[in-house]
């Protein structure tokens, strides 16, 4: 019932937002160019997704997104690793990882232009810088934090060299590496947004869309590929990371976070 | 003699300084016999046992197998933890196989071993389940069955009933000695509850408060299968009481003894990382 109450809320809340928007545009008090209405947005998305180009911008973002993304997640969690179990390795590139995570990672923009040129591989270099530390990171404090009483069963079940790190280390960190992977992705999906809208020569992602609004003056585009991008980020946090997330904790035997 | 303990003594070293877990200690025990460590908690018991396991060191003397000096974790002597341990990324059915696994035994024997144990502890229905789904006396009778599964001569038993409700316990209790009774391994059983040790083992050994040493031992030579309200038990736990009283009351006065608890863990931790 209180679900119920609550979804009931929020839905007379964003209705009456986006009344609220749509009469204050009517009223006219600024052109259309300033402040769009809803109605010229939902007419822009319509329009957008008709001609293709809405759905292409998507599928290129997307595209970009889960290579850096994977890229990100394989090499984190294997240098999570490597950090978490050899102590040598994390006083020393422990250290480095730390410090460079301070790093806005749209900041290796300038540097990944001039080792790539404007490419592709400059925007999947920030993505990847952007995702990465944090994977690796969470990576780290989960391997730390396994619970010794699993190694010691572990080992005193026979269990030892690359088995005890593939059946028992890894799993054990498992929910501490979710976590990381939700924070990496939602760091990815911001770096390719910023990557995006600096290097608008490339191939049209949602980042190129959104300055090409702003260039034509067109702010009822700008504010649509707003509102896409906010409903993809939306969209894979909650339907892929956060049931993901609470299945491996209830089962891990964690509490909710 | 199956298991021999030669003058096994354990100090832990920290900043606070150096704490003896127990003086040097002497124990024999027979292949197929069932012991009991019986001490106040604090006492070092637990230590003793992880240094049997081989996942501890002694700080001086040894612990031997057959006449082999134990100097690592070996599958021939598998220990049950108190909070069991399973793996809960790990069904039921998985958890029980792991160690035949880990030492290489093929696919299809593993299955046919691990279910021959769920069987043997009364849980084959539920080998799909997943460790968060099973009560505390499941998890500890996944736990007997993947130690069995591999095998081992010796099982080590850190309170493995400590956590669970008094029914769960005497339950256990039965099956335990019926598992004893059928496969004659040797147990070495810790445990701080008096008339447990006294329903469970051929012999009580009773250690002093810390530092431990053996205070004195006790041959139960009840017949099995024995129950823990039984008037026989209950009269041998009343004189078995009585001598760990004075110790009990020692180790509450004693706060080292939960220094040494906060060792233990350390250690255990240092060790393995």
């Amino acid at each position: 019932m209180l679900d119920q109450k609550n979804i009931a809320r929020k839905i007379i809340f964003f209705v009456a937002l986006i009344a609220a928007w749509q009469l204050l545009a009517a009223s006219g008090i600024a052109p259309e160019y300033i402040f769009p209405s809803p109605v010229g947005v939902a007419q822009t998305l319509a329009r957008g997704f008709a001609n293709g180009t809405f759905l292409i911008g998507v599928a290129t973002s997307l595209q970009r997104l889960l290579v850096g993304f994977a890229i990100s997640a394989g090499a984190g969690v294997l240098l999570g690793l490597a950090l978490g179990r050899i102590k040598l390795l994390d006083e020393t590139v422990g250290a480095l990882v730390l410090g460079l995570q301070a790093l806005p990672s749209i900041c290796w923009l300038p540097l990944a232009v001039l080792w790539f040129g404007l490419s592709e591989s400059a925007i999947l270099f920030v993505v990847v810088m952007g995702a990465l530390l944090s994977i690796t990171l969470a990576t780290e404090a989960g391997i730390k934090n396994t619970p010794p009483l699993y190694l010691r069963a572990a080992r005193n079940l026979g269990a030892r060299g690359w088995k005890l790190y593939a059946l028992v280390i890894l799993p054990a960190a498992l929910p501490a590496i979710i976590t990381g992977m939700k924070l990496g992705w939602s760091f990815a999906w911001r770096s390719l947004m910023a990557a995006e809208l600096l290097s608008a020569s490339l191939s049209w992602g949602l980042g190129h869309l959104l300055s090409f609004g702003r260039d034509l003056n067109d702010m009822n585009q700008v504010v649509a590929v707003m509102l896409l991008i906010i409903a993809i980020g939306l969209v894979v946090d909650r339907a892929l990371f956060a049931p993901l997330e609470a299945r491996v904790r209830e089962r891990w035997g964690l509490g909710a976070q | 003699m199956k298991l021999e303990i030669r003058g096994v003594s354990k100090t832990f070293q920290s900043k606070r300084g150096s704490l003896t877990a127990f003086d040097p200690i002497d124990l024999d025990i027979r292949e197929g016999e069932f012991v009991c460590l019986l001490g106040p908690s604090g006492c070092g018991k637990s230590t003793l046992l992880n240094i049997i396991a081989g996942l501890d060191k002694p700080t001086r003397g040894e612990v031997r197998v057959d006449g082999r000096v134990v100097t690592r974790a070996g599958t021939e002597r598998v220990m049950i933890f108190q909070n069991a341990a399973l793996f809960p990324w790990l069904n039921v059915f998985d958890n029980v196989k792991f160690g035949l696994n880990m030492i290489g035994v093929a696919k299809p024997e593993r299955q046919i071993v691990a279910r021959r144990y769920l069987q043997m502890v009364h849980l084959a229905e539920f080998e799909r389940a997943f460790v968060h789904e099973l009560s505390g006396g499941m998890k500890q009778r996944v736990a007997i069955a993947r130690a069995l599964a591999l095998n081992p001569d010796i099982l080590l038993m850190d309170e493995p009933f400590g956590a669970l409700d008094a029914q769960t316990r005497d339950v256990l209790h039965d099956e335990l000695q019926a598992i004893w009774s059928n496969t004659r391994k040797t147990i070495v059983f810790v445990t701080h509850n008096v008339r447990e040790a006294v329903v469970l083992g051929d012999r009580v050994i009773v250690l002093s408060a810390r530092p431990a040493r053996i205070k004195q031992e006790f041959v139960i030579d009840l017949p099995r299968l024995r129950q823990i309200e039984s008037y026989a038990v209950v009269d041998r736990a009343r004189a078995i009481s009585a001598l760990l009283k004075e110790d009990t009351h020692a180790s509450q006065r004693d706060v080292a003894a939960n220094v040494l608890h906060e060792l233990e863990a350390q250690m255990v931790g240092d060790d393995v990382l």
